[in-house]
Protein backbone atom coordinates (compact mmCIF):
# COMPACT_ATOMS: atom_id res chain seq x y z
CA UNK A 1 0.00 0.00 0.00
CA UNK A 2 1.69 3.49 -1.21
CA UNK A 3 1.53 5.97 1.61
CA UNK A 4 3.39 9.83 2.27
CA UNK A 5 5.92 8.97 4.64
CA UNK A 6 4.23 10.90 7.42
CA UNK A 7 2.36 8.19 8.11
CA UNK A 8 5.37 6.25 9.70
CA UNK A 9 7.82 8.93 10.60
CA UNK A 10 8.99 12.32 11.69
CA UNK A 11 11.71 14.59 10.21
CA UNK A 12 13.72 18.09 11.66
CA UNK A 13 16.28 19.13 9.07
CA UNK A 14 19.09 21.55 9.73
CA UNK A 15 22.28 22.59 7.57
CA UNK A 16 26.17 22.41 8.17
CA UNK A 17 27.28 24.47 5.33
CA UNK A 18 25.93 23.79 2.41
CA UNK A 19 25.09 20.26 3.48
CA UNK A 20 21.57 19.83 4.59
CA UNK A 21 21.01 17.03 7.10
CA UNK A 22 17.14 15.58 7.74
CA UNK A 23 16.65 13.01 10.69
CA UNK A 24 14.33 10.88 9.80
CA UNK A 25 12.17 8.86 13.14
CA UNK A 26 10.04 6.12 13.09
CA UNK A 27 6.81 6.79 14.75
CA UNK A 28 6.91 3.19 16.48
CA UNK A 29 10.48 1.80 16.66
CA UNK A 30 9.32 -1.69 14.69
CA UNK A 31 8.57 0.55 11.68
CA UNK A 32 12.68 1.34 11.30
CA UNK A 33 12.98 -1.61 8.89
CA UNK A 34 10.54 0.09 6.13
CA UNK A 35 12.33 3.32 6.78
CA UNK A 36 15.60 1.86 6.21
CA UNK A 37 14.10 -0.29 2.99
CA UNK A 38 11.83 2.60 1.50
CA UNK A 39 13.52 6.04 2.29
CA UNK A 40 17.08 5.46 0.19
CA UNK A 41 19.58 7.59 -1.18
CA UNK A 42 18.56 7.44 -4.65
CA UNK A 43 14.86 8.04 -3.83
CA UNK A 44 15.70 10.89 -1.39
CA UNK A 45 17.98 12.51 -4.41
CA UNK A 46 14.75 11.78 -6.79
CA UNK A 47 12.33 13.66 -4.42
CA UNK A 48 13.88 16.94 -4.08
CA UNK A 49 14.96 17.00 -7.79
CA UNK A 50 16.65 20.46 -8.53
CA UNK A 51 17.18 21.44 -5.24
CA UNK A 52 20.24 18.91 -4.27
CA UNK A 53 22.87 18.90 -6.50
CA UNK A 54 25.32 16.36 -4.97
CA UNK A 55 25.13 13.33 -3.31
CA UNK A 56 23.27 11.81 -0.47
CA UNK A 57 24.67 10.21 2.38
CA UNK A 58 22.58 8.19 4.60
CA UNK A 59 23.41 6.89 8.48
CA UNK A 60 21.55 4.23 10.65
CA UNK A 61 20.30 4.93 14.34
CA UNK A 62 18.48 1.55 15.35
CA UNK A 63 18.41 3.02 18.77
CA UNK A 64 16.44 5.64 18.18
CA UNK A 65 14.80 4.35 14.63
CA UNK A 66 15.98 7.30 13.17
CA UNK A 67 17.74 7.26 9.93
CA UNK A 68 20.16 10.43 9.30
CA UNK A 69 20.50 11.64 5.80
CA UNK A 70 23.12 14.19 4.53
CA UNK A 71 22.09 16.17 1.43
CA UNK A 72 25.34 17.88 0.38
CA UNK A 73 25.20 21.08 -2.28
CA UNK A 74 21.52 21.25 -1.10
CA UNK A 75 21.43 25.31 0.06
CA UNK A 76 22.55 27.19 -2.71
CA UNK A 77 26.10 27.89 -1.28
CA UNK A 78 24.83 27.86 2.07
CA UNK A 79 24.32 30.15 5.16
CA UNK A 80 24.97 33.70 4.47
CA UNK A 81 25.90 33.50 0.43
CA UNK A 82 22.70 31.49 -0.42
CA UNK A 83 19.92 33.10 -2.06
CA UNK A 84 16.95 30.61 -1.03
CA UNK A 85 14.33 31.53 1.27
CA UNK A 86 15.19 28.49 3.11
CA UNK A 87 18.97 29.14 3.06
CA UNK A 88 19.45 26.70 5.74
CA UNK A 89 17.05 23.76 4.97
CA UNK A 90 14.97 24.17 8.24
CA UNK A 91 11.87 23.30 6.18
CA UNK A 92 13.18 20.10 3.95
CA UNK A 93 12.50 17.49 7.04
CA UNK A 94 8.89 18.86 6.31
CA UNK A 95 9.39 18.62 2.13
CA UNK A 96 10.44 14.74 2.71
CA UNK A 97 7.08 13.72 3.93
CA UNK A 98 4.99 14.36 1.29
CA UNK A 99 7.35 11.31 -0.36
CA UNK A 100 5.38 8.29 -1.20
CA UNK A 101 6.60 4.84 0.01
CA UNK A 102 5.60 1.68 0.36
CA UNK A 103 3.54 0.68 3.77
CA UNK A 104 3.41 -3.27 4.41
CA UNK B 1 23.56 15.54 40.84
CA UNK B 2 23.85 18.68 39.26
CA UNK B 3 20.89 21.12 37.03
CA UNK B 4 22.70 22.32 34.31
CA UNK B 5 20.04 24.84 32.22
CA UNK B 6 20.36 26.40 28.42
CA UNK B 7 18.62 29.89 28.72
CA UNK B 8 19.99 31.01 24.95
CA UNK B 9 19.91 28.66 21.29
CA UNK B 10 21.36 31.58 19.61
CA UNK B 11 22.28 35.28 19.57
CA UNK B 12 18.46 36.20 19.07
CA UNK B 13 16.49 33.92 21.14
CA UNK B 14 14.33 34.61 23.73
CA UNK B 15 14.93 37.48 26.18
CA UNK B 16 12.73 36.15 29.18
CA UNK B 17 14.04 32.37 28.52
CA UNK B 18 17.03 32.73 31.18
CA UNK B 19 15.81 35.05 33.52
CA UNK B 20 12.73 32.28 34.12
CA UNK B 21 14.71 29.34 34.41
CA UNK B 22 16.37 31.43 37.00
CA UNK B 23 13.43 32.68 38.48
CA UNK B 24 10.82 29.30 38.40
CA UNK B 25 13.19 26.33 40.01
CA UNK B 26 16.32 25.01 41.53
CA UNK B 27 19.49 25.34 38.54
CA UNK B 28 23.42 24.97 39.38
CA UNK B 29 24.15 26.21 36.08
CA UNK B 30 22.72 28.95 32.90
CA UNK B 31 24.74 28.01 30.13
CA UNK B 32 24.22 30.76 27.25
CA UNK B 33 24.62 29.96 23.86
CA UNK B 34 25.33 32.54 21.20
CA UNK B 35 27.61 32.06 18.61
CA UNK B 36 26.40 30.45 15.23
CA UNK B 37 28.77 29.39 12.16
CA UNK B 38 28.16 32.87 11.27
CA UNK B 39 28.33 35.44 13.91
CA UNK B 40 31.76 35.21 15.04
CA UNK B 41 32.44 37.22 11.15
CA UNK B 42 29.87 39.89 12.24
CA UNK B 43 31.29 40.41 15.74
CA UNK B 44 34.48 40.91 14.02
CA UNK B 45 32.54 43.76 11.63
CA UNK B 46 31.05 44.51 14.73
CA UNK B 47 34.51 45.81 16.47
CA UNK B 48 36.79 46.76 13.67
CA UNK B 49 34.14 50.11 13.69
CA UNK B 50 33.96 49.85 17.45
CA UNK B 51 36.99 48.46 19.61
CA UNK B 52 35.22 48.25 22.91
CA UNK B 53 32.41 45.86 20.39
CA UNK B 54 32.75 42.49 19.07
CA UNK B 55 30.44 40.98 21.51
CA UNK B 56 26.76 39.80 22.59
CA UNK B 57 25.54 42.85 24.05
CA UNK B 58 22.42 41.38 24.71
CA UNK B 59 24.09 39.72 27.43
CA UNK B 60 25.76 41.95 30.11
CA UNK B 61 22.57 43.50 30.55
CA UNK B 62 20.82 40.14 31.23
CA UNK B 63 23.47 39.17 33.62
CA UNK B 64 22.66 43.00 35.33
CA UNK B 65 19.22 42.17 35.66
CA UNK B 66 19.96 38.56 36.95
CA UNK B 67 23.19 39.57 39.08
CA UNK B 68 21.47 39.76 42.74
CA UNK B 69 19.24 36.43 42.27
CA UNK B 70 22.44 34.50 40.74
CA UNK B 71 24.28 35.28 44.16
CA UNK B 72 21.50 34.53 46.17
CA UNK B 73 20.78 31.45 44.80
CA UNK B 74 24.66 30.70 43.64
CA UNK B 75 23.73 30.30 40.16
CA UNK B 76 27.17 29.90 37.78
CA UNK B 77 26.87 31.45 34.73
CA UNK B 78 28.93 29.52 31.29
CA UNK B 79 28.46 31.60 27.88
CA UNK B 80 30.24 32.12 24.29
CA UNK B 81 28.77 35.71 24.59
CA UNK B 82 32.37 36.97 23.94
CA UNK B 83 32.36 36.63 20.44
CA UNK B 84 36.09 38.60 19.13
CA UNK B 85 36.58 40.52 22.15
CA UNK B 86 35.70 38.84 25.60
CA UNK B 87 38.07 41.20 27.16
CA UNK B 88 35.49 44.17 26.58
CA UNK B 89 32.60 41.57 27.16
CA UNK B 90 33.62 40.89 30.95
CA UNK B 91 34.33 44.39 31.25
CA UNK B 92 30.79 45.84 30.42
CA UNK B 93 29.71 42.48 32.44
CA UNK B 94 31.23 44.10 35.75
CA UNK B 95 29.81 47.50 35.08
CA UNK B 96 26.52 45.92 34.98
CA UNK B 97 27.17 43.37 37.81
CA UNK B 98 29.97 44.93 39.70
CA UNK B 99 29.43 42.15 42.81
CA UNK B 100 29.85 39.30 40.63
CA UNK B 101 33.51 37.31 39.65
CA UNK B 102 34.11 36.92 36.17
CA UNK B 103 36.50 34.70 34.39
CA UNK B 104 37.43 35.24 30.65
CA UNK B 105 39.13 32.38 28.49
CA UNK B 106 41.28 33.16 25.87
CA UNK B 107 43.26 31.31 23.24
CA UNK B 108 40.58 30.54 20.45
CA UNK B 109 41.02 33.78 18.13
CA UNK B 110 44.12 32.79 15.83
CA UNK B 111 43.30 35.64 13.17
CA UNK B 112 46.64 37.11 13.53
CA UNK B 113 48.56 33.67 13.57
CA UNK B 114 47.36 33.04 10.03
CA UNK B 115 50.40 33.74 8.56
CA UNK B 116 52.35 31.24 11.18
CA UNK B 117 50.23 28.66 10.15
CA UNK B 118 50.89 28.38 6.60
CA UNK B 119 54.49 29.23 7.04
CA UNK B 120 54.29 25.90 8.99
CA UNK B 121 52.71 24.31 5.83
CA UNK B 122 48.76 24.05 7.45
CA UNK B 123 47.06 24.14 4.33
CA UNK B 124 43.75 24.73 6.23
CA UNK B 125 41.35 23.10 3.22
CA UNK B 126 37.95 24.36 3.42
CA UNK B 127 36.20 21.12 4.98
CA UNK B 128 33.48 20.93 2.05
CA UNK B 129 35.19 22.04 -0.95
CA UNK B 130 39.03 20.89 -0.41
CA UNK B 131 40.40 24.25 -1.50
CA UNK B 132 43.36 25.81 0.40
CA UNK B 133 43.26 28.60 2.16
CA UNK B 134 45.68 30.67 -0.06
CA UNK B 135 42.61 31.30 -2.62
CA UNK B 136 40.62 33.18 -0.14
CA UNK B 137 43.55 34.59 2.57
CA UNK B 138 43.63 38.66 1.50
CA UNK B 139 39.59 38.24 2.08
CA UNK B 140 39.65 37.13 5.62
CA UNK B 141 37.98 38.78 8.09
CA UNK B 142 38.26 36.45 11.73
CA UNK B 143 39.37 33.20 12.93
CA UNK B 144 38.92 31.25 15.80
CA UNK B 145 40.02 27.49 16.61
CA UNK B 146 36.35 25.88 18.76
CA UNK B 147 37.75 24.92 22.03
CA UNK B 148 36.27 22.41 24.52
CA UNK B 149 35.24 22.36 28.02
CA UNK B 150 38.68 21.72 29.98
CA UNK B 151 39.38 25.62 29.43
CA UNK B 152 35.94 26.38 30.72
CA UNK B 153 36.37 24.17 33.55
CA UNK B 154 39.47 25.60 34.43
CA UNK B 155 37.59 28.92 34.99
CA UNK B 156 34.94 27.89 36.82
CA UNK B 157 37.20 26.56 39.27
CA UNK B 158 38.57 30.15 39.71
CA UNK B 159 35.63 30.36 42.15
CA UNK B 160 33.92 32.74 38.84
CA UNK B 161 30.38 33.08 38.95
CA UNK B 162 30.43 34.14 34.95
CA UNK B 163 32.90 31.98 32.75
CA UNK B 164 33.10 34.03 29.24
CA UNK B 165 34.35 32.46 26.41
CA UNK B 166 35.04 33.32 22.30
CA UNK B 167 34.57 30.62 20.11
CA UNK B 168 33.79 27.36 22.45
CA UNK B 169 32.24 25.04 21.23
CA UNK B 170 28.35 25.03 22.05
CA UNK B 171 28.07 21.46 23.54
CA UNK B 172 31.64 22.63 25.89
CA UNK B 173 29.59 24.61 27.49
CA UNK B 174 27.34 22.19 29.44
CA UNK B 175 30.06 19.80 29.41
CA UNK B 176 31.88 21.90 31.03
CA UNK B 177 30.09 22.02 34.71
CA UNK B 178 30.12 18.08 34.53
CA UNK B 179 33.61 17.84 34.22
CA UNK B 180 34.58 20.64 36.92
CA UNK B 181 31.94 19.42 39.61
CA UNK B 182 32.45 15.47 38.59
CA UNK B 183 36.43 16.44 37.91
CA UNK B 184 36.18 13.97 34.93
CA UNK B 185 39.20 13.85 32.99
CA UNK B 186 40.56 13.62 28.87
CA UNK B 187 40.27 10.00 28.68
CA UNK B 188 37.35 9.77 30.57
CA UNK B 189 35.60 8.92 26.58
CA UNK B 190 32.22 7.66 27.73
CA UNK B 191 31.63 10.16 30.26
CA UNK B 192 32.91 13.18 28.11
CA UNK B 193 30.63 11.68 25.36
CA UNK B 194 27.93 11.74 27.82
CA UNK B 195 28.12 15.40 28.80
CA UNK B 196 28.57 16.63 25.28
CA UNK B 197 25.28 14.36 24.07
CA UNK B 198 23.53 16.35 27.01
CA UNK B 199 25.08 19.41 25.05
CA UNK B 200 23.67 18.99 22.15
CA UNK B 201 20.24 18.09 23.46
CA UNK B 202 20.04 21.31 25.12
CA UNK B 203 22.32 23.88 23.04
CA UNK B 204 19.34 24.93 21.16
CA UNK B 205 17.15 25.79 23.87
CA UNK B 206 13.92 24.77 23.72
CA UNK B 207 14.10 22.73 19.95
CA UNK B 208 14.35 19.75 22.33
CA UNK B 209 11.22 20.85 24.98
CA UNK B 210 8.83 21.21 22.42
CA UNK B 211 9.54 23.81 20.00
CA UNK B 212 9.85 23.03 16.50
CA UNK B 213 8.47 20.18 17.56
CA UNK B 214 6.13 17.92 14.54
CA UNK B 215 4.96 15.70 17.06
CA UNK B 216 1.69 16.67 18.16
CA UNK B 217 2.44 19.80 18.06
CA UNK B 218 -0.83 21.29 18.07
CA UNK B 219 -1.41 19.48 21.88
CA UNK B 220 2.29 21.21 23.39
CA UNK B 221 1.05 22.69 26.33
CA UNK B 222 1.12 26.66 27.04
CA UNK B 223 3.81 27.30 24.51
CA UNK B 224 3.89 30.74 25.19
CA UNK B 225 5.22 30.49 28.72
CA UNK B 226 7.51 27.27 27.25
CA UNK B 227 10.13 26.05 29.41
CA UNK B 228 13.68 25.91 28.08
CA UNK B 229 15.84 22.33 28.89
CA UNK B 230 17.20 21.29 32.20
CA UNK B 231 19.68 19.24 32.48
CA UNK B 232 20.15 16.82 35.75
CA UNK B 233 23.62 15.31 35.41
CA UNK B 234 25.15 12.48 37.57
CA UNK B 235 28.73 12.07 37.64
CA UNK B 236 28.29 8.92 36.12
CA UNK B 237 27.39 9.91 33.30
CA UNK B 238 24.18 9.28 33.12
CA UNK B 239 21.51 12.40 33.04
CA UNK B 240 18.12 13.64 32.52
CA UNK B 241 16.59 16.01 30.27
CA UNK B 242 13.56 18.24 31.64
CA UNK B 243 11.97 21.26 32.56
CA UNK B 244 10.18 23.31 35.22
CA UNK B 245 7.18 21.94 36.51
CA UNK B 246 5.24 25.41 36.08
CA UNK B 247 6.76 25.74 32.70
CA UNK B 248 5.23 25.35 29.45
CA UNK B 249 6.11 23.09 26.43
CA UNK B 250 7.02 19.00 26.61
CA UNK B 251 9.77 17.22 27.14
CA UNK B 252 9.55 13.54 25.47
CA UNK B 253 11.65 10.88 23.99
CA UNK B 254 10.26 12.14 21.06
CA UNK B 255 11.29 15.72 21.30
CA UNK B 256 14.28 14.52 22.34
CA UNK B 257 14.93 12.62 19.21
CA UNK B 258 13.92 15.44 17.28
CA UNK B 259 16.84 17.26 18.71
CA UNK B 260 19.06 14.69 18.62
CA UNK B 261 18.80 14.52 15.12
CA UNK B 262 19.47 18.12 14.47
CA UNK B 263 22.26 19.23 12.30
CA UNK B 264 24.22 15.79 12.94
CA UNK B 265 26.63 14.09 10.60
CA UNK B 266 28.22 10.79 10.87
CA UNK B 267 26.42 9.61 14.11
CA UNK B 268 29.22 7.31 15.43
CA UNK B 269 31.83 10.05 14.80
CA UNK B 270 30.32 13.29 16.22
CA UNK B 271 34.05 15.17 16.35
CA UNK B 272 34.09 17.94 19.55
CA UNK B 273 37.63 19.60 20.94
CA UNK B 274 36.66 16.89 24.10
CA UNK B 275 35.97 13.47 22.43
CA UNK B 276 34.42 11.06 19.65
CA UNK B 277 30.56 10.93 20.53
CA UNK B 278 28.54 7.94 19.47
CA UNK B 279 25.00 8.16 19.13
CA UNK B 280 24.17 5.34 17.86
CA UNK B 281 24.50 4.16 21.41
CA UNK B 282 22.25 6.35 23.08
CA UNK B 283 19.56 4.95 25.02
CA UNK B 284 16.32 7.11 25.55
CA UNK B 285 13.10 6.13 28.42
CA UNK B 286 10.28 8.25 29.25
CA UNK B 287 10.68 8.46 33.24
CA UNK B 288 7.33 9.92 34.36
CA UNK B 289 5.92 13.48 33.03
CA UNK B 290 8.54 15.89 31.25
CA UNK B 291 11.31 13.48 32.53
CA UNK B 292 13.39 11.32 29.65
CA UNK B 293 16.42 9.30 30.70
CA UNK B 294 19.11 9.15 28.98
CA UNK B 295 22.06 6.46 29.14
CA UNK B 296 24.24 3.85 27.81
CA UNK B 297 26.39 6.44 25.60
CA UNK B 298 29.86 5.58 24.60
CA UNK B 299 32.67 7.66 23.55
CA UNK B 300 36.29 7.66 21.90
CA UNK B 301 39.00 10.07 22.50
CA UNK B 302 39.26 13.55 21.53
CA UNK B 303 40.41 13.96 17.73
CA UNK B 304 44.32 15.29 17.12
CA UNK B 305 42.94 18.61 15.76
CA UNK B 306 40.52 21.02 16.23
CA UNK B 307 38.40 22.92 14.38
CA UNK B 308 38.74 26.70 12.51
CA UNK B 309 36.28 28.61 11.69
CA UNK B 310 37.10 31.05 9.60
CA UNK B 311 35.10 33.92 7.97
CA UNK B 312 35.79 35.91 4.31
CA UNK B 313 34.48 38.51 2.31
CA UNK B 314 32.94 36.79 -0.78
CA UNK B 315 31.08 39.30 -2.74
CA UNK B 316 27.49 41.25 -2.99
CA UNK B 317 23.77 40.50 -2.54
CA UNK B 318 20.36 41.78 -3.18
CA UNK B 319 17.33 39.70 -2.84
CA UNK B 320 13.95 41.80 -3.53
CA UNK B 321 9.89 40.92 -4.37
CA UNK B 322 6.87 41.86 -6.06
CA UNK B 323 3.26 39.95 -5.10
CA UNK B 324 0.88 38.83 -8.25
CA UNK B 325 -2.72 38.76 -7.69
CA UNK B 326 -5.00 36.31 -9.30
CA UNK B 327 -6.09 35.50 -11.67
CA UNK B 328 -2.41 33.53 -13.15
CA UNK B 329 -0.58 34.61 -10.79
CA UNK B 330 1.68 31.75 -10.94
CA UNK B 331 1.88 33.23 -14.70
CA UNK B 332 2.65 36.60 -14.15
CA UNK B 333 5.15 36.28 -11.48
CA UNK B 334 6.82 33.94 -14.06
CA UNK B 335 6.57 36.50 -16.83
CA UNK B 336 8.01 39.67 -14.89
CA UNK B 337 11.00 36.81 -13.75
CA UNK B 338 11.76 36.67 -17.82
CA UNK B 339 11.62 40.21 -17.99
CA UNK B 340 14.11 41.28 -14.78
CA UNK B 341 16.60 38.47 -16.19
CA UNK B 342 15.79 39.97 -20.12
CA UNK B 343 16.92 43.42 -19.09
CA UNK B 344 19.56 42.60 -16.84
CA UNK B 345 21.23 40.73 -19.87
CA UNK B 346 20.28 43.92 -22.14
CA UNK B 347 22.73 45.69 -19.71
CA UNK B 348 25.17 43.57 -19.90
CA UNK B 349 25.66 42.69 -16.06
CA UNK B 350 27.05 38.96 -15.18
CA UNK B 351 26.17 37.52 -11.51
CA UNK B 352 27.52 34.78 -9.87
CA UNK B 353 24.01 33.32 -9.77
CA UNK B 354 20.58 35.14 -10.23
CA UNK B 355 17.80 32.55 -8.16
CA UNK B 356 14.29 32.72 -8.24
CA UNK B 357 11.18 31.50 -5.65
CA UNK B 358 7.53 31.69 -6.23
CA UNK B 359 6.15 32.04 -2.86
CA UNK B 360 3.11 30.33 -2.21
CA UNK B 361 4.17 27.97 -5.04
CA UNK B 362 7.36 26.19 -4.57
CA UNK B 363 9.61 28.32 -2.46
CA UNK B 364 10.67 26.44 -0.12
CA UNK B 365 10.05 22.63 -1.05
CA UNK B 366 11.11 23.32 -4.78
CA UNK B 367 9.54 20.16 -7.29
CA UNK B 368 8.87 18.53 -4.13
CA UNK B 369 6.19 20.70 -3.20
CA UNK B 370 2.66 19.22 -3.97
CA UNK B 371 1.30 21.32 -7.27
CA UNK B 372 -0.70 24.34 -6.28
CA UNK B 373 -2.82 25.17 -10.09
CA UNK B 374 -4.33 28.34 -9.59
CA UNK B 375 -2.84 29.81 -5.81
CA UNK B 376 -4.82 33.12 -4.96
CA UNK B 377 -1.72 35.17 -4.87
CA UNK B 378 2.09 34.61 -5.32
CA UNK B 379 5.38 36.27 -4.44
CA UNK B 380 8.05 36.29 -7.06
CA UNK B 381 11.38 36.59 -5.01
CA UNK B 382 14.93 37.28 -7.27
CA UNK B 383 17.92 37.36 -5.22
CA UNK B 384 21.14 37.96 -7.53
CA UNK B 385 24.91 37.87 -6.20
CA UNK B 386 27.94 38.61 -7.67
CA UNK B 387 31.71 39.92 -7.50
CA UNK B 388 30.56 43.37 -8.60
CA UNK B 389 28.48 45.79 -6.30
CA UNK B 390 27.43 47.98 -8.92
CA UNK B 391 26.05 44.92 -11.13
CA UNK B 392 23.93 44.38 -7.85
CA UNK B 393 22.89 47.83 -7.33
CA UNK B 394 21.61 48.31 -10.94
CA UNK B 395 19.49 44.50 -9.82
CA UNK B 396 17.85 46.38 -7.13
CA UNK B 397 16.46 49.13 -9.55
CA UNK B 398 14.82 46.53 -11.68
CA UNK B 399 11.94 45.33 -9.58
CA UNK B 400 9.49 48.05 -8.85
CA UNK B 401 9.25 49.89 -12.64
CA UNK B 402 7.67 46.08 -13.23
CA UNK B 403 4.21 47.52 -10.94
CA UNK B 404 3.46 49.56 -14.17
CA UNK B 405 5.91 48.54 -17.45
CA UNK B 406 4.86 44.32 -16.39
CA UNK B 407 2.10 42.26 -16.28
CA UNK B 408 -0.82 43.33 -14.73
CA UNK B 409 -1.56 43.09 -10.95
CA UNK B 410 1.58 43.45 -8.85
CA UNK B 411 1.75 44.81 -5.70
CA UNK B 412 3.99 44.31 -2.58
CA UNK B 413 6.62 46.90 -3.39
CA UNK B 414 6.14 49.59 -0.22
CA UNK B 415 9.87 48.37 1.24
CA UNK B 416 11.14 49.96 -2.10
CA UNK B 417 14.27 48.86 -2.93
CA UNK B 418 16.28 46.02 -1.69
CA UNK B 419 19.21 46.84 0.28
CA UNK B 420 22.27 45.22 -1.25
CA UNK B 421 24.61 43.37 1.50
CA UNK B 422 28.24 42.19 1.35
CA UNK B 423 28.42 38.79 2.00
CA UNK B 424 30.28 37.28 4.40
CA UNK B 425 30.94 33.54 4.16
CA UNK B 426 31.90 30.84 6.41
CA UNK B 427 35.33 28.60 5.45
CA UNK B 428 35.84 25.47 8.28
CA UNK B 429 39.25 23.75 8.17
CA UNK B 430 41.60 22.06 10.76
CA UNK B 431 44.61 22.31 12.63
CA UNK B 432 46.94 20.29 15.35
CA UNK B 433 45.22 20.84 18.33
CA UNK B 434 49.06 21.67 19.87
CA UNK B 435 48.95 24.98 18.32
CA UNK B 436 45.71 26.67 20.39
CA UNK B 437 46.81 27.13 24.25
CA UNK B 438 44.65 29.02 25.74
CA UNK B 439 44.72 30.87 28.92
CA UNK B 440 41.93 31.83 31.76
CA UNK B 441 42.28 35.43 33.72
CA UNK B 442 40.13 36.57 36.58
CA UNK B 443 38.81 39.69 35.56
CA UNK B 444 37.76 42.32 39.03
Amino acid sequence: MKKPLSAVAHTRSGDKGDTCNIGVIAWNPEDFPIIVREVTRERVKAHFGDLVKGDVERFELPNLGAVNLLLHESLGGGGTVSLRVDAQGKTYGAALLGMEIEVD
Amino acid sequence: MIRIANGQGFWGDWLEAPVRLVDEGPIDFLVLDYLAEITMSILQKQKQENPDFGYARDFPPLIGRLAAKLKAKNIKVVANAGGVNPTACAQAVLKAAPQLKVAVVHGDDVFSRLDEFADKGYEMRDMDTGEPISTIRARIQSANAYIGAFPLAEALATGADVVIAGRSTDTALTLAPMVYTFGWQPDDCDKLAAGTIAGHIIECGAQCSGGNCQVDWETIPDMANIGYPIIEAESDGTFVVTKHESAGGRVHSDTVKEQLLYELGDPKRYLTPDCTADFTSIRLEDAGLNRVRVSGIRGGPRPPTLKLSISYLNGWKAIGSLVYSWPQALDKARAADRIVRARLKTLGLGYDEIYTEFFGVNACHGSAAPPNPDPPEVQLRIGVRGQDRKAVDRFTRELIPLVLNGPPGATGFGEGRPPVREIVAYWSALIPREEIQTRVEEIA
